[in-house]
């Protein structure tokens, strides 16, 4: 399907605003609780060893941050560990993440003074030191975010939030990146809301300023060993093996069951579309060790909902968010659109 | 989390946004923790006028910091006057809330603070 002209993106979102009803509303909750269970659930039990698999930041996502002046004032949406944080010292970052184990994370990465207290935390902390200190020298070496000489860094922060309902003020930052996270949104509706609210928060258009940065996953991945590509099915359950020394295979379902497990015949790896390492690179990292311990019976396996994007449907989402496109690309089975406001007249009435 | 940050934040519930009241967000029962962090002139001038000053002054009060002045500082205010870029600097980088509440003055919700992290996911009734 070619892309959609904005006009018409924007026309068919006010057609779907017009329908909302009470039946919409109940889709609505529905496909909270189906992310609560297969997104947010999984990432708060996997957050250590998912962590200790985060390391590397992708190229684009690093391009973009560093294009940034120094002192500008930037959102991590879906932070996750926190390791783009600290990719641009010059700038300050307000990250926020849905999982508060992965936020806790972040904020012993950004060297926050532990005060003694919860339990629980600080044993996720230890976790995490004990993570990076097994290591190979350069994924230690990215693992720590430097704080020294009083940069923008040493005083970004994180905090615990929804993306679909973000507590920053309208137009209260420079530049937003959102990486590896509206993918996990379980309707268009809520993939198009997230960007909404990324455009809400950064600044209107000028000269580099005002962009938000969204990364997500390609369903044209024909370059990979994952089996997926143009003209499969985009609405999967991907598995998350708690060991991953264990070779995990690719599990392929459409959602709610609506036809049966299919197995792809090819080994998927707990990488996911998150990091820049390649599939045989990630087997045996160092957050495998530090799970071992946990998982005495079976590995605990954990389905986490990806929607995978095909060519030109985040174009598409930006459009119907509001946003225009300033430019957008394909890196290693992802897609990534920088984008920015657009003109008030451009956006859907709401 | 950082005073700096709290000039950033408003209340996550959508209907919120549009008052003035939920703007900024009401430390209560704050327990507040000093960073070292080393002295960047150009940074706090950078992000200065970025920040929303009248909003920062009630924070500050809020806190119980000394009174900032009506008007932000200009770059040459703060080369001429180490104590105020001290004090802001002490005020937005270093200080953090570790423990408490924020409360949004037009819903009454209250966030809360725990180990330095505000939590601002919203129960079901109010997403
Ligand atoms: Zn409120």
């Amino acid at each position: 399907m070619a892309a959609l002209p904005s006009s018409s993106a924007a026309t068919a979102v006010a057609r779907l605003n017009a329908a909302a009803t009470a039946a919409q509303r109940d889709a609505e909750t529905e496909a909270e609780a189906y992310e609560r269970t297969h997104v947010h659930g999984v990432y708060q039990a996997i957050a250590p060893h998912f962590s200790a698999t985060r390391h590397k930041p992708w190229p684009a996502v690093a391009l973009f941050l560093h294009a940034q002046p120094p002192g500008s004032v930037g959102l991590d949406v879906g932070c996750g560990n926190g390791k783009y944080l600290g990719v641009n010292p010059a700038v300050i970052m307000l990250g926020s993440d849905r999982s508060p184990a992965l936020v806790a994370l972040a904020r012993s990465r950004l060297g926050r003074p532990d005060d003694a207290g919860i339990q629980g935390v600080t044993k996720i902390r230890s976790e995490a030191r004990s993570a990076a200190t097994t290591a190979t020298s350069t994924d230690a070496a990215g693992s720590a975010v430097s704080t020294g000489q009083g940069g923008g860094a040493a005083i970004s922060d994180v905090l615990v939030a929804d993306g679909l309902s973000l507590p920053f003020r309208d137009a209260a930052v420079d530049f937003a990146i959102c990486v590896a996270v509206i993918h996990h949104l379980s309707t268009r509706a809520r993939r198009q809301d997230a960007i909404r609210q990324l455009l809400r928060c950064v600044k209107p258009r000028e000269a580099g300023s005002g962009q938000v940065l969204v990364y997500v996953w390609a369903l044209e991945q024909g370059a990979s060993r994952r089996g997926w590509d143009e003209g499969g099915e985009q609405d999967l359950l991907v598995p998350w093996v708690l060991k991953s020394q264990t070779q995990a295979r690719a599990q392929k379902e459409c959602r709610h069951g609506q036809a049966t497990s299919k197995d792809v015949n090819t080994a998927v790896t707990n990488t996911g579309g998150e990091t820049p390492s390649t599939a045989t690179a990630s087997a045996g990292e160092p957050g495998d060790t530090q799970t071992a311990g946990v998982a005495s019976q079976t590995d605990p396996v954990f389905k986490r909902y990806y929607h995978l994007y095909r060519k030109g449907e985040l174009e598409e989402d930006v459009l119907a968010a509001g946003g225009v496109i300033i430019t957008s690309g394909y890196e290693r089975d992802n897609w990534w659109v920088v984008a920015a406001n657009g003109t008030p007249s451009s956006r859907p009435e709401q | 989390m950082k005073v700096l940050t709290l000039n950033f934040l408003t209340c996550a519930v959508k209907s919120c946004k549009s008052s003035s009241d939920s703007f900024p967000l009401h430390p209560k029962d704050a327990e507040l923790a000093k960073d070292d962090v080393e002295i960047n002139p150009q940074l706090l001038a950078n992000v200065l006028p970025r920040l929303d000053w009248n909003a920062l002054r009630t924070t500050s009060t809020e806190l119980g910091f000394p009174s900032l002045p009506d008007q932000p500082p200009s770059p040459e205010d703060l080369t001429a006057d180490e104590k105020m870029l001290q004090e802001l600097h002490s005020l937005l980088m270093e200080t953090q809330i570790m423990e408490g509440k924020l409360v949004c003055g037009h819903c009454g919700h209250e966030y809360a603070i725990r180990e330095g992290i505000a939590n601002f996911l919203l129960p079901s009734h109010l997403v």
